[in-house]
């Protein structure tokens, strides 16, 4: 119960002071939608092109709405030293740092339904496959927010917590299948697609959409779980030698 | 007070090196239950390296720490639910008010709402910031950030408190305020390991002490104990218009009840197990052509003590950490 007080007042506390702030809020809904528009100008095709491009926008919109909190918030509550205060209470670091994420797990996946919400007023989404996408923004969701915790982990200021953001975030739109066929990509550089996280997501929300996706359901979740739990751990295992040393 | 002979704090040959620099070098202590033990030192003596090993923020090299009977050397989480801590810098979240950061920090420790909200507003209410509780913690001064940075070290009544510089950097009326809540939780039984560089404090409120100098510790006893050598001793200092070599051996000749030191050009210190009678040293020193500026009584203290057992002039180490932090203790 104690423990549940102090994750539950983590959380609370993370989404007041940083998720629902205005900003944040309108970043949440103004980034998919410029992502959305975006691909739509640029493909120059119509409105049966939705569903072709919405495993991409969605995965793109968790992508950015998690790294970018996350890396901010932690980085600045270590600065500020704020952050020793959670270290310093009668919790797990493994609570502590899920309760951290929480937030951001939860803010990429509502921001995962807005290209969603959006394409429902353009296209006939009767044939998608609920089942297989909610796990899937779960995953991705939370894939992405560890992947963004093991980043900020690195950095000790904003910036450069931003700028390694970005240094895995923009190579991923192009590597991981999010707009593009990863078989139309030169072989020499194809294997970097399979060792990133997103190139699962996608292809189980391309399957689930489009019914196009090159590998079983089973090895996509079984793979993306495995990311989760290495990129956790391996966090935790910075946080431990980094941050307390 | 409470008090008896167990420890709630043990420190055995603890070290920590940070690349080169030797940090903190094989010290050990202990804090007996219900104890006030301060750690006393200049800037960069490795007090607040010693206190994040104790806490579970910094990782010793070597050595053990137990903490309430618990040994936690390698798991500082397992003896965190005993503790609080006030660190050296008020680290409360700027977007929430006072109230909501203290409810904030009792949830961390599992206290039910209403018990965390009664708590609040009870330390709230003893460190005077009730009228500001639903301000923003970045509106407040920065003594009112003091108070409720330590108001949230104790809002879940720890047995035992870490304090690292409480009353630095904040106004005369806080830090007495401070001092006085100190003086409380020793009084209710907290056992309390003090950080400090104001000699003062240290010798008001604790009542055993630690020197640390260079990453080790020269000297730990007991306040009263610290005190003894300079216990009855009489100190007269007299500043004078100039000096000469020579003058030491001219006074010590013609005074030799008395022993006489000159810390600075121009300043004569004089120690005596008598009373000093100063008529007979303005003549002798007006006979020589010295003007006697000012004629000043010195009551002995903790300072003594510290100077001489560290060669660390006190006003030097006060000034160095009032431009690293700012402001001063009354």
């Amino acid at each position: 119960m104690k423990r549940w007080i102090a994750f539950s007042n983590i959380f609370t506390k993370d989404m007041r002071a940083y998720y629902l702030k205005p900003p944040n809020v309108s970043w949440g809904i103004i980034f998919p939608l410029a992502w959305t528009g975006m691909f739509f100008i640029r493909s120059g095709l119509g409105l049966e092109s939705v569903l072709e491009l919405l495993p991409g926008v969605v995965t793109i919109s968790i992508l950015f709405g998690t790294t970018s909190l996350l890396s901010v918030t932690l980085t600045f509550e270590r600065r500020s030293r704020s952050f020793e205060r959670l270290i310093l209470a009668p919790i797990s670091l493994e609570l502590l740092m899920m309760a951290k994420t929480s937030g951001a797990i939860l803010f990429g996946i509502v921001n995962a339904f807005i290209p969603i919400v959006i394409a429902a007023f353009l296209a006939d989404m009767s044939g998608i496959v609920w089942s297989l996408v909610v796990p899937a923004i779960i995953l991705i969701g939370i894939v992405s927010t560890f992947l963004g915790l093991f980043i900020s982990v690195s950095a000790s200021e904003v910036f450069e917590a931003q700028t390694f953001s970005n240094f895995f975030r923009f190579p991923m739109i192009f590597l991981c299948g999010l707009f593009f066929p990863i078989l139309s990509l030169p072989i020499f550089i194809r294997w970097l697609s399979y060792i990133l996280p997103v190139t699962y997501g996608v292809d189980i929300l391309h399957g689930a959409v489009n019914g196009e996706h090159t590998m079983s359901y089973t090895l996509d979740f079984a793979i993306l779980g495995a990311f989760c739990v290495v990129l956790f751990l391996l966090s935790l295992h910075n946080i431990k030698h980094k941050w307390i040393n | 007070m409470k008090r008896d002979n167990s420890s709630a704090l043990e420190v055995a040959h603890l070290t920590k090196r940070y690349g080169e620099v030797l940090a903190v070098d094989d010290i050990s202590f202990q804090v007996n239950q219900g104890e006030l033990f301060g750690f006393l030192g200049p800037n960069g003596a490795g007090k607040t390296t010693t206190i994040n090993m104790l806490i579970g923020l910094a990782r010793p090299d070597t050595g053990a720490i137990n903490i309430g009977g618990i040994e936690c050397t390698r798991n500082p989480k397992a003896a965190q639910h005993l503790v609080g801590v006030v660190p050296d810098e008020s680290n409360l979240y700027s977007e929430l008010t006072g109230f909501e950061n203290l409810c904030f920090c009792a949830a961390l420790y599992g206290m039910r709402k209403k018990e965390r909200q009664e708590r609040a507003w009870e330390l709230l209410n003893t460190f005077g910031l009730s009228d500001a509780a639903n301000r923003k913690f970045n509106g407040y001064s920065k003594g009112m950030k003091r108070k409720l940075t330590f108001a949230a070290g104790i809002i879940h009544q720890p047995p035992i408190l870490f304090l690292d510089e409480p009353t630095t950097g904040i106004d005369v009326a806080s830090a007495r305020q401070v001092r006085q809540i100190i003086a409380g939780l020793h009084r209710r039984g907290t056992s309390i390991f003090l950080t400090t560089h104001y000699i003062e404090e240290a010798e008001r409120l604790c009542e055993r002490i630690a020197f640390i100098v260079n990453g080790r510790i020269v000297q730990t006893d007991l306040t009263v104990n610290l005190l003894q050598p300079v216990k009855g001793r009489n100190v007269l200092f007299l500043s004078i218009s100039n000096s000469r070599a020579s003058l030491a051996g001219e006074m010590a000749s013609a005074f030799p009840q008395y022993q006489f030191q000159f810390p600075t050009p121009g300043q004569v210190r004089i120690e005596s197990e008598e009373p000093v009678n100063v008529g007979p040293l303005i003549r002798f020193l007006e006979e020589r052509g010295f003007q006697v500026i000012e004629a000043r009584r010195h009551l002995p203290s903790l300072e003594d003590i510290f100077i001489r057992v560290t060669g660390i002039e006190a006003e030097l180490m006060r000034k160095d950490k009032e431009k690293a932090g700012g402001g001063g203790g009354d």
